[in-house]
């Protein structure tokens, strides 16, 4: 009968290895049959199409060796989408194993229904698994949790009509941790879903979402001690998401939860710390916060010698964790040092993390570190290292000298990728402090020939054009790179003709013909809009009026310094409160790599959430903003004429989603600044012609700082522009 | 009051899970949702098998994530779409390996095609839907086995019995367990981490410990376990701790012992599992005793030749010895013959790897050796760029420990109050993180601008290393990394109640 149905149904082979196969599994060898099933699961594992034995292998179905049975059953599961009409010739058997009197097998028997994703058997679901939620034996009461989760994912409407969800809450309060643990994650598993799937524009079924009452709190809180590691990680996962009543019981759940920081599974500990994290905001009282503060750091430094990929994991987590509360890990500098053979992966988010917790009392032996790490050969890696060094002598002003001192040792190497990456340290060098390390100048315009790197070559420039009165022969050294202009990237076009104005500016006597040849070349012959503009304004500010220039150009600089944080103060917040997941890993909101899937962000709520992030910029920026006067708000050019704007946006390697945003307003900005004061042409037949020395006035230009009169909205991508050159650290 | 984001809570769970040769094959496959099909492994294979630039262990791709971990020759992978966390997939991973490890010796591309059957029955007993489940070894071996596991649990259980255990409060250990004979070992395992600098300064000396216990115990066996913890000293005895009370910075609990108990009063109580087991692990930074002190004196003649002198002292107390000592002394890479002199153990230049390898079968404590050796170099137009390795040493000391960490006792309580006899040994080993650098000199590199050379690859350590540049490749064998404890016989001390 079964061969009629399913053989005779298709044209069924001779030979082969399924002929042979078919032959085994109709044996009368009980071995054998067993035998064949196995061949047949391994064909199934390397992707042979195996569909064509499905009523030989559903005959073996009905067995009392339970290996057997997980074969049929792994096999079933396999294809059950694909012949959904014959799966209906298992359920009988399912429906029976359902009332075994053995609880594996019920719990086998419902565990495959679940998986078996087929519209048709699911209908016959329903009774098996009521029976199986109120089954008294745990094991299978855990799995018929579960089960639940898998029918919403198929039936939605199934689930909670026939009450499943709502016994799940039931569940909760079940008297074995294991099966509370079961019942939390399929109802976390469902809230999820049910979330995604209100996407559209509806709210979510109340019945479907999970909400986490004060009683369920307690009772969460009773089986975390009791169930196992992972039933754990499911319980924590739900205490971060509860919004406490007051800061009582928030006190209380820190409490409860902070023993778990001495479990040997990283992902325990890990997820006890994002629970602390996200109720520490409510905790009023300092003491406890201190102490949960100490506590925590131990089992952090642990994670550090563990497997390398839960280690990495546990960096990543650091360093956000670092951004919030910089005292974590105050005296643990020393585990970070990396070992010869760590993966590159940690050794370069050990570096990251060093620079954080660089201070007075570690930087000497940090030095120390950082410079042995130059020499290494993964160049990645040494590049990193150099460019730490820069940004510990920012930090730490007091190891700012002997910083230099170690940068001058790597540049006498003299290998290219070690300068190349010193002599951009040093430019950062020298915003932070502009007089104090001039005579280090000519070792790097010794290097001068060396450098083909674009980044490298805009920062030697611009060091060159700063110093320019200080450095005898800088018209000299400015005319190899405007011989080459055209040749040049455009970053370092940009700064050699912000460093030529300045040479000019300067020591005028020198850059007459250099400044001329520059502008001349930059407005005929660039393509780059933004060097050209560039180009043209310096060219009307020298024109009208070289006092303005002087003001504009020489103005004088903030000192940088390195940002607490790499991202926004919000996004920080958001992200701590997803320590352990992959979002923290990534230091980016899960919307950025989560597809409009399963978990996909909403339209909804995607809206809302631009709106917080907007806010959130805008406020980080004002905090940037303050204490810059307006002289700075002028000086509008110099943030990206370092090129610092792509610099970040590359180093930041994708990772922080708002770098870019704000480099390219910052970039645009000149522009909308000429095109609304004066139309372009306008501006090439006043200057196609001019000389600098005599100032024309063009009717179209009623003042000087004309450019200026719009600048208004200058200031605004300033700011942020700014914040991205902070950001590189 | 700040502000708190409503938004949707990470998923935890990965919902597709596949075992990888090295040629990027499927061995083993598992998907649980919709949202991935199979396809998804041959993304994988080109992305990452085949792709020897890969810079972390989770690489995403569009909205897919991969979390992959490598073992000898298979990749174990989890494939997920979710914000899922992070660490409990690749903790996953390793239970996974280790689980698998105790069923069939090793998890290695052999081993997955001729337990493949067993694997599945495995996967599908501690991942359901993508959520792990109970992944304790003990309970599983009950009622997951094979022709090849002679697991003395094989015994046909009742199957009620098990799900109790696989589901209980003690879902580690059966309730009927009898011996004729109660005893109980405890192994203090501690591996050292040294990193010290060319002047000869400790750049970081720390332990990482293992207690590991093995309990044949009958009934329900109720035990309490004191080390010379200082905090548990200075509370019992009033501040009076004695010099040898040890400091722990942090440990970590199998989880049959009660976490709370230990937060509130240091005691750590448990019902252990039966058999073998961590029951602990511990980290000490402070006043290690480093058994081996290395100096290197490396002198260099020239670009010609180097000089070694490598004098190795023990530290620890003449009655005791380090075994299997094996250094590590890197050379540089133009090196072309070493002549090696040394009064003990063996010293020999092994040009694959660039290394002389010295090994000193026994070493008494409190003796010193030395080792001298001279490496003649060519001359080369372009230098290569040289790592500059450090000298590694693997030892292990018996009987010692060098945090000084003491079990002081070992209590069992039982309804039928029989007797228990405990055992205690103690091992202090090393194996490649005992680090010493050289301070050469001379700089590694060649003068030539050497522009990009990468390095290939970024699997997991304990494989080597191809470093392609300037159409030369150097072999890194970094070894060792993956310590394991050889289980020999060694000195077993009685513990005193």
């Amino acid at each position: 009968m079964m061969n009629v149905l399913g053989v005779g149904a298709r044209a069924a082979p001779k030979k082969g290895e399924n002929f042979e196969l078919r032959a085994d599994l109709n044996s009368e060898y009980r071995d054998r049959r067993k035998d064949a099933i196995k061949r047949v699961i391994a064909n199934m594992t390397v992707g042979k199409d195996v569909s064509g034995l499905f009523p030989d292998v559903l005959k073996n179905m009905q067995t009392e060796d339970l290996e057997q049975k997980k074969l049929v059953y792994l096999y079933l599961m396999n294809y059950a989408k694909t012949q959904p009409e014959l799966v209906i010739l298992a359920v009988n058997t399912f429906v029976k194993d359902s009332d075994d009197s053995n609880p594996l097998v019920r719990a086998l028997a419902i565990r495959t229904m679940g998986c078996l994703r087929a519209e048709k058997i699911i209908d016959y679901l329903s009774d098996p698994l009521a029976k199986a939620l109120k089954d008294e034996n745990p094991y299978v009461r855990k799995t018929g949790a579960l089960c639940v989760a898998k029918l919403y994912d198929i039936k939605p409407e199934l689930a909670i009509d026939n009450g499943f969800v709502s016994q799940l809450h039931e569940l909760v309060a079940d008297s074995n941790p294991m099966v509370v643990a079961n019942a939390v994650t399929a109802l976390s598993d469902i809230h999820i879903s049910a979330i995604a799937q209100a996407a559209e524009g509806t709210a979510p079924d109340s019945r479907a979402t999970f909400i986490i009452s004060t009683t369920v709190l307690n009772k969460l809180l009773i089986a975390l001690n009791e169930c196992s590691e992972w039933g754990r990680v499911a319980i924590l996962n739900c205490l971060a998401r509860y919004k406490a009543q007051d800061d009582r019981e928030s006190e209380h759940i820190c409490e409860r939860v902070m023993p778990q920081f001495q479990h040997a599974n990283g992902s325990v500990v890990l997820t006890a710390v994002r629970v602390i994290m996200v109720h520490m905001r409510n905790v009023q009282r300092e003491d406890l916060i201190t102490q949960l503060v100490r506590k925590m750091a131990p089992p952090l430094v642990t994670l550090i010698s563990a497997e390398p990929e839960v280690q990495w994991v546990a960096l990543r987590n650091i360093n956000l964790l670092l951004q919030k509360r910089p005292d974590i890990l105050q005296n643990e500098m020393r585990v970070f040092f990396c070992k010869y053979n760590d993966p590159p992966y940690i050794k370069v988010e050990k570096l990251d993390i060093m620079i954080r917790l660089a201070g007075e009392k570690n930087v000497d032996t940090l030095l120390s570190e950082l410079k042995e790490y130059a020499s290494e050969v993964d160049v990645d890696f040494v590049r990193k290292s150099v460019k730490a060094i820069g940004q510990c002598a920012i930090k730490v002003d007091s190891s700012a000298e002997r910083c230099v001192n170690v940068l001058l040792d790597l540049i006498s190497t003299r290998v290219s990728y070690v300068v190349q990456e010193a002599v951009v340290v040093m430019k950062d060098i020298f915003r932070k402090y502009p007089d104090n390390y001039e005579a280090v100048i000519p070792t790097l315009c010794a290097n001068l020939e060396e450098l083909d790197e674009p980044e490298a070559k805009a920062s030697l420039i611009w060091i060159i054009g700063e110093y320019a009165d200080k450095i005898e022969n800088a018209d000299e050294l400015l005319a190899i790179f405007v011989e080459t202009f055209m040749d040049e990237a455009y970053q370092v076009q940009l700064q050699t003709l912000t460093a030529v104005v300045k040479l000019f500016l300067k020591k005028p006597d020198n850059a007459q013909g250099l400044v001329q040849r520059v502008l001349e070349t930059a407005t005929k012959d660039c393509e780059s809009p933004d060097v050209r503009d560039r180009a043209y304004i310096y060219w009307r500010l020298l024109s009208t009026d070289p006092g303005a220039a002087k003001a504009v150009v020489l103005a004088h600089r903030p000192p940088i310094s390195l940002p607490r944080t790499t991202v926004p103060a919000g996004v920080l917040e958001e992200l701590l409160g997803e320590i352990g997941s992959l979002a923290s890993v990534y230091h980016k909101p899960a919307e950025t790599f989560v597809g409009r899937g399963r978990i996909g962000a909403d339209a909804l709520k995607r809206s809302t959430e631009l709106d917080d992030e907007t806010s959130v910029r805008e406020k980080a920026f004002k905090t940037v903003a303050q204490g810059q006067k307006s002289e700075n708000l002028l000086d509008f050019d110099e943030p990206e004429a370092n090129g610092e704007g792509v610099r970040s946006s590359i180093m930041g390697g994708g990772l922080s989603s708002t770098s870019s945003g704000p480099a390219g307003i910052g970039a645009k900005a000149p522009i909308s600044v000429l095109t609304s004061s004066n139309p372009l042409d306008d501006l090439v037949s006043i200057f196609g012609s001019s000389s600098l020395a005599v100032p024309t006035h063009s009717p179209s230009i009623p003042s000087p700082l004309a450019p200026f009169s719009v600048t208004p909205t200058a200031p605004k991508p300033q700011p942020p522009a700014q914040k991205d050159l902070l950001g590189i650290f | 009051m700040t502000k708190v984001f409503v938004r949707e809570i990470a998923g935890i769970c990965p919902p597709a899970f596949f075992i990888f040769n090295q040629k990027g094959e499927v061995l083993i496959s598992r998907l649980y949702r919709t949202d991935l099909r199979r396809s998804i492994a041959d993304v994988f294979r080109i992305q990452v098998v085949s792709n020897n630039d890969v810079r972390s262990p989770i690489v995403t791709l569009g909205s897919t994530s991969f979390f992959h971990v490598r073992v000898n020759n298979v990749y174990v992978l989890a494939v997920t779409k979710s914000n899922v966390n992070a660490a409990l997939v690749f903790e996953f991973c390793y239970r996974f390996t280790s689980i698998a490890k105790s069923y069939f010796g090793k998890l290695d591309e052999e081993a997955v095609k001729n337990n493949f059957v067993l694997i599945y029955e495995l996967i599908d007993e501690i991942l359901d839907f993508g959520y792990p489940q109970n992944s304790e070894i003990d309970a599983l071996k009950m009622y997951i086995t094979t022709e090849g596991v002679k697991s003395e649990l094989a015994v046909r259980e009742d199957s009620s019995k098990i799900t109790s255990q696989a589901t209980g409060n003690v879902s580690w250990r059966r309730s009927d367990v009898k011996y004729r004979k109660n005893e109980a070992f405890v192994d203090v395992v501690e591996s050292v981490n040294l990193m010290m600098s060319a002047k000869g300064t400790i750049l970081r000396a720390d332990v990482d410990g293992q207690i590991l216990m093995r309990a044949y115990l009958s009934g329900e066996p109720e035990c309490k376990f004191g080390l010379n913890d200082k905090i548990v000293l200075e509370k019992s005895e009033r501040g009076s701790a004695g010099d040898n009370a040890v400091e722990l910075d942090d440990c970590q609990f199998h989880q049959c012992v009660r976490l709370t108990k230990f937060d509130t009063d240091r005691t750590i109580s448990f019902i252990p599992p039966d058999g073998e087991f961590e029951l602990m692990r511990y980290r000490s930074t402070t006043n290690i005793n480093l058994p081996l002190r290395v100096q290197p004196v490396v002198t260099e003649h020239g670009r010609s030749r180097v000089e070694y002198t490598i004098a190795v002292r023990t530290t620890f107390n003449t009655k005791l010895s380090a075994t299997d000592v094996v250094l590590r002394i890197p050379t540089p890479l133009n090196t072309t013959t070493v002549d090696v002199k040394c009064a003990t153990g063996k010293g020999k230049y092994v040009p694959e790897e660039n290394v002389i390898v010295w090994k000193i079968p026994r070493l008494q404590g409190g003796s010193e050796c030395t080792l001298t050796a001279m490496a003649e170099l060519t001359a080369t137009t372009n230098r290569q760029p040289w790592a500059r390795p450090p000298i590694d040493v693997d030892f292990q000391v018996l009987m010692f420990t060098a945090s000084g960490l003491l079990v002081r006792f070992l209590k069992v309580f039982e309804k039928s109050n029989y007797n228990s006899v405990k055992w205690v040994r103690y091992l202090t080993k090393a194996a490649g993180s005992y680090q010493i650098r050289v301070g050469f000199r001379y700089f590694p590199f060649c003068i030539l601008p050497l522009d990009r050379f990468t390095l290939n690859g970024s699997m997991p350590l304990w494989q080597s290393y191809t470093v392609a540049c300037l159409g030369f490749n150097l072999q890194f064998l970094l070894n060792g990394f993956r310590s394991y404890l050889v289980r020999r016989r060694f000195e077993v001390t009685l513990l005193h109640r």
